[in-house]
């Protein structure tokens, strides 16, 4: 019964944590935005698939949290991002991130239940741990505007937030 | 509709009595800003308001494991009448990575 998750988990590790290591070469700040922006937007599709299916209480609450908090960050990266008249450049990480999100999202729709609970859970634990990865060594370092560097960073803590709520809930489920 | 008078009538002059019983009850004010409460540390004594005010985009609580949960949606502001002595760790359910405390002494 175990096994499943785990070999999920590894496969997303697999593909996931893989596109971000790739860039190497430093992000100018419209390819930034756009991963930024684009990780916000998987991590909302995640929710509303989980609102869905999920018949457990608090984690369609915790679904619900996800999809307002990345849309409302979002809402504001936009914002930014015309005031400082940037426009998002599309990116290898970019597209390595939905392909990887396409294919959690086909494995989570097989799942029902509990073990569809789990799954969705723990991929919320490790994608965090892999966006707030990427955010600290490489997308706040790399950002050159100031105002952009200071709205990653107060991602950065919403996101480590989401990853310890995830844990929370993670641990509730077992 | 008569009556309906005379109970708002008495309402508010049970809000009256109410509101200057407490003597020197105070409202403390912690505000929220990129997911922190400030300050994080507040002393009060029982029957004071503590009041949040949120400046960030994102809806917050103030929550004490197991006692009360104030959420506090974006860019507003909620606030809670101290009604026990003690000292309560308090955190947002939605960001537990953000924690404040509350030492709270006799009227």
């Amino acid at each position: 019964m175990l096994t499943r998750p785990i070999a999920a988990l590894a496969a997303l590790c697999l593909l996931g944590v893989a596109p971000l290591a790739q860039a190497a070469d430093k992000p100018s700040d419209p390819q930034i935005a756009h991963i930024a922006y684009t990780a916000g937007v998987i991590d909302v599709e995640a929710g509303k698939q989980a609102i869905a299916k999920s018949k457990n209480k608090d984690v369609v609450a915790f679904a619900q949290d996800m999809v307002r908090d990345h849309e409302a960050v979002n809402v504001q990266a936009l914002d930014l991002l015309k005031k400082l008249k940037v426009t998002p450049e599309d990116n290898d990480t970019s597209r390595a991130l939905i392909q990887a999100a396409a294919a959690e999202r086909d494995k989570l729709a097989k799942l029902d239940g509990a073990a569809f609970d789990r799954a969705y859970v723990e991929n919320e634990v490790a994608y965090h741990k892999q966006v707030n990865g990427a955010l600290e060594t490489l997308l706040i370092p790399s950002a050159s505007n100031a105002e952009l560097k200071s709205l990653l960073k107060t991602g950065l803590k919403i996101f480590q937030g989401h990853e310890q709520h995830a844990e929370h809930v993670a641990a509730e489920l077992k | 509709m008569l009556s309906k008078q005379l109970l708002w009538a008495c309402s508010m002059v049970l809000a009256l009595c109410l509101g200057t019983a407490p003597l020197r009850a105070e409202t403390i004010q912690v505000t929220i800003d990129k997911m922190e409460f400030s300050p994080a540390q507040i002393d009060v004594k029982v029957g004071d308001t503590i009041e949040w005010v949120n400046n960030d985009i994102l809806a917050h609580t103030a929550t004490a494991k197991g006692g009360w949960d104030v959420v506090i949606p974006p860019k507003k502001s909620a606030s809670m009448v101290v009604r026990a002595a003690g000292s309560v760790d308090y955190y947002c359910r939605f960001h537990p990575n953000m924690m404040g405390r509350i030492t709270v002494s006799a009227p």
